[in-house]
């Protein structure tokens, strides 16, 4: 018998709903989210305004995905700082491929989709069949893009994006009320049923078990090496998708996806995933990603200096992490008492 | 546990609550010329901008009243060839280095932006044309990438090989570069620094426009001069600390400080669109903002687009000459100027070095002209770089040479 079954079963009161999101864990970060929402309703009512809402969560859908993408291979116990030099790499490709020739979108889109996989696989082939640690596969792909846009480019991108590539992460549906629906969210909520699906499926728990103890998984007969490389593709698929909408949101610059990664990175563990892996779920790693662009917008509406802006950030997330860890250590702490005696009862 | 888990939180807000005062502070500075014109509800007052006068590290008085004078001064030479025009040039002798060999060398501090690869491209093509006609030998280049330390062995490696019969620098910082540039002027050489500055004055001559001040002016003034007074205006700045950025911003506060138009904030982009994009659409959520002043055009289409999708009115905006915001400006229609950089400032090095070389005198401190793209000259250059990609600038100058255009395209 475990601790938690011996754990009295009341009814969750209120007081109980607001230790759990308030408590830590993963809680944190939705705690996080309603309190940086709110100030930014009390600093700037029209904020609250749907279409304003809208514009929000499109500028956020790009950083979503990729926290929905990095989660997949921090949960399994790895890194990926490649995805900000992918993102910068599709974008630039996309415009040198596509020109301006409308036609051109789809094919340059399945391309892109084929260049994330590819790199995904090595990524993923590299750290796990060559033990590579992933930190430096992964730093070592962040260079390579970078360096071989550059090469092709000369420095700065070419070309242009097509009317029809910039809709997905410009446009949307023109609605009453909201103004626009953007096509943005509809994607971010498409991929987060599919990432939600997928983490609830084998696959997901056997990504989990892979993160939280390697060996373990091994023996219980995960293959571990294909379980991790398709994070990895994951990850740069995510990172593909994030680059159309970012493309299609602000057009090509030369210094798109920069340091992308750590924002990801930043996000996700916010989100109240553990580095190292084997905890925390995809949702909170999305509000982490959401709660991160939420204070840039406050930063912005408190007309904070830029200056200072990192540091009250850096401050914020050390807070928040540290906050939510000191929660998750006590119930390990629970689960070791069984080695002890222990009364059947508790008051 | 409680007790730890409470000064937790309180830290953070109170690194929130500190950080946000220091905001108030020019405001109460700014406020008494400010109080009249509150008149935006939204606002409440309570954020008035920083528009406190600059003069601080990065502003010189002089050199700032010097350059907003040189805009008027009519330059020496042929304007049809502005990378050979100077404005009040002081010559100097150059008969010490006159010399029959032609090996050019140059230490370029990177070409991580468009502007930069716009250039290089521009000085490639000037110096073919010079090889063929037998002026230039050997073109040897080493490329920094943004790095101080990789940039002083470059110079330094020049040096030492002792076949440099010229040294060409466009150095990546100012303070940093200096004692390598003295050290190259000391190994006898005659030493070309052009676009940034060192704080000497050994080489032969510098090269560069007129300079931040000027940009930064010309911009301010466009937006002084078209908006009502009351307007707001947005800064849109790259990098904070690099001078010549300083030195455009600086010149704005100036201008705007005399004005009466109300900057509500300076932010710092990174020249990311998607970065844009976002300050200006939270900007426009906040309020109105009527005016975009720039210190770089590069993701200046992403600020105007910023104003589309909100349903907003186009601001009266301040860009640059890159080809992608003179588009726009030209589909929108909208009331906008595109200050300059001259671009074309990277032929004028090589010929330099090849009038050195034949003891020709040059300006010691050679100042090119620097003219902004007004709308009544747009659709001239627009239609001059029909075919250039959207990052290429209007004013490279570079039409006369033999790659154009497909050496500026295939980039």
């Amino acid at each position: 018998m475990s601790a938690t079954t011996q754990q009295p079963s009341r009814r969750p009161s209120v007081g109980d709903l607001l230790a759990r999101l308030f408590g830590g864990g993963s809680g944190t970060v939705f705690a996080l989210l309603i309190v940086v929402f709110a100030w930014i309703f009390i600093v700037n009512p029209s904020f609250a305004e749907p279409p304003s809402l809208m514009a929000f969560l499109k500028q956020a859908a790009p950083l979503m995905i990729l926290a929905i993408g990095q989660y997949f291979v921090i949960v399994s116990g790895e890194f990926d700082l490649s995805v900000g030099s992918l993102v910068g790499a599709q974008v630039v490709i996309a415009a040198a491929l596509i020109d301006g020739e409308e036609g051109r979108t789809v094919p340059v889109i399945l391309l892109m989709l084929g260049f994330g996989i590819l790199v995904g696989l090595v990524n993923g082939l590299v750290t796990t069949l060559l033990k590579v640690q992933s930190f430096i596969t992964t730093l070592g792909m962040m260079l390579v893009l970078y360096g071989a846009i550059r090469l092709w480019t000369g420095g700065a991108p070419t070309g242009a994006l097509s009317e029809a590539f910039r809709q997905p992460g410009r446009g949307g549906i023109d609605m009453a009320v909201v103004r626009q629906l953007p096509w943005a969210l509809m994607i971010l909520l498409g991929i987060v049923i599919v990432a939600v699906a997928v983490m609830r499926s084998s696959y997901g728990r056997t990504l989990m078990a892979t993160g939280d103890n390697e060996r373990a998984a091994g023996f219980a007969g995960v293959r571990v090496w294909r379980v991790r490389t398709l994070a990895f593709v994951a990850s740069s698929v995510m990172a593909t998708l994030a680059a159309i909408l970012i493309g299609g949101y602000a057009g090509v610059t030369a210094q798109v996806g920069q340091g992308l990664e750590f924002t990801a990175i930043t996000a996700v563990v916010l989100g109240g995933v553990v580095l190292g892996g084997g905890k925390g779920s995809v949702i909170a790693a999305m509000a982490g990603a959401l709660t991160l662009e939420a204070l840039f917008v406050l930063f912005n509406q408190l007309s904070l200096p830029s200056t200072i802006r990192p540091a009250v950030q850096g401050v914020i997330i050390i807070a928040a992490v540290a906050y939510a860890a000191r929660e998750r250590a006590r119930p390990r702490h629970h689960q070791e008492v069984p080695t002890q005696p222990q009364p059947a009862t508790q008051s | 546990m409680r007790t730890t888990r409470a000064l937790l939180a309180a830290a953070a807000a109170a690194a929130l609550m500190l950080a946000a005062c220091t905001t108030d502070e020019p405001a109460d500075t700014a406020a008494p010329d400010e109080s009249a014109a509150a008149e935006d509800p939204g606002a409440e007052g309570e954020e008035e901008p920083e528009q406190e006068t600059a003069d601080g590290e990065f502003f010189v008085r002089a050199d700032f009243e010097r350059q907003l004078a040189q805009r008027d001064i009519e330059p020496e030479g042929d304007p049809a060839t502005p990378w050979l025009q100077a404005i009040e040039p002081e010559y100097v002798d150059t008969a010490e280095f006159a010399q029959d060999g032609n090996t050019l060398c140059f230490s370029n501090a990177s070409v991580s932006n468009p502007w930069r690869v716009t250039g290089w491209i521009t000085m490639q093509q000037q110096v073919e044309v010079l090889q063929q006609q037998g002026l230039i030998g050997e073109f040897r280049v080493s490329d920094a990438a943004d790095d101080d330390n990789q940039q002083i062995s470059d110079i330094q490696a020049f040096i030492d090989a002792g076949d440099c019969n010229a040294i060409i620098i466009s150095p990546s910082t100012t303070a940093t570069l200096t004692p390598a540039v003295e050290a190259a002027c000391a190994s006898g050489v005659p030493v070309i620094v052009f676009d940034r500055g060192v704080n000497t004055d050994c080489m032969v001559t510098f090269i560069h426009p007129i300079g931040g001040y000027a940009y930064g002016a010309d911009a301010a003034e466009f937006l002084v001069d078209n908006l009502e007074p009351g307007s707001t205006v947005l800064a849109l700045r790259i990098l904070p600390g690099v001078d010549v950025l300083e030195n455009r911003w600086a010149a704005a506060q100036e201008i705007f400080a005399d004005s009466e138009l109300e900057v509500l904030g300076d932010e710092f982009t990174g020249g990311d669109g998607a970065e844009i994009k976002n300050i200006v659409t939270q900007y426009l959520q906040r309020g109105e903002v009527d005016g975009i002043w720039m210190d770089a055009g590069d993701g200046a289409v992403a600020a105007i687009e910023a104003f589309e999708d909100t349903g907003n009115d186009y601001p009266v905006m301040a860009g640059e000459d890159e080809l992608s915001f003179m588009r726009k400006w030209q589909e929108t229609g909208m009331t906008a100027v595109a200050p300059v950089y001259s671009n074309f400032q990277w032929r004028t090095p090589i010929l330099a070095a090849t009038m050195i070389w034949a003891g020709e005198q040059v300006p010691s401190e050679w100042v090119l002209p620097q003219d902004e793209i007004t709308e009544a000259e747009r659709d001239d250059y627009l239609e001059r770089n029909a075919d250039m990609p959207a990052l290429h600038y209007a004013k490279f100058g570079g039409e006369d040479l033999p790659g154009f255009p497909a050496a500026w395209q295939d980039r």
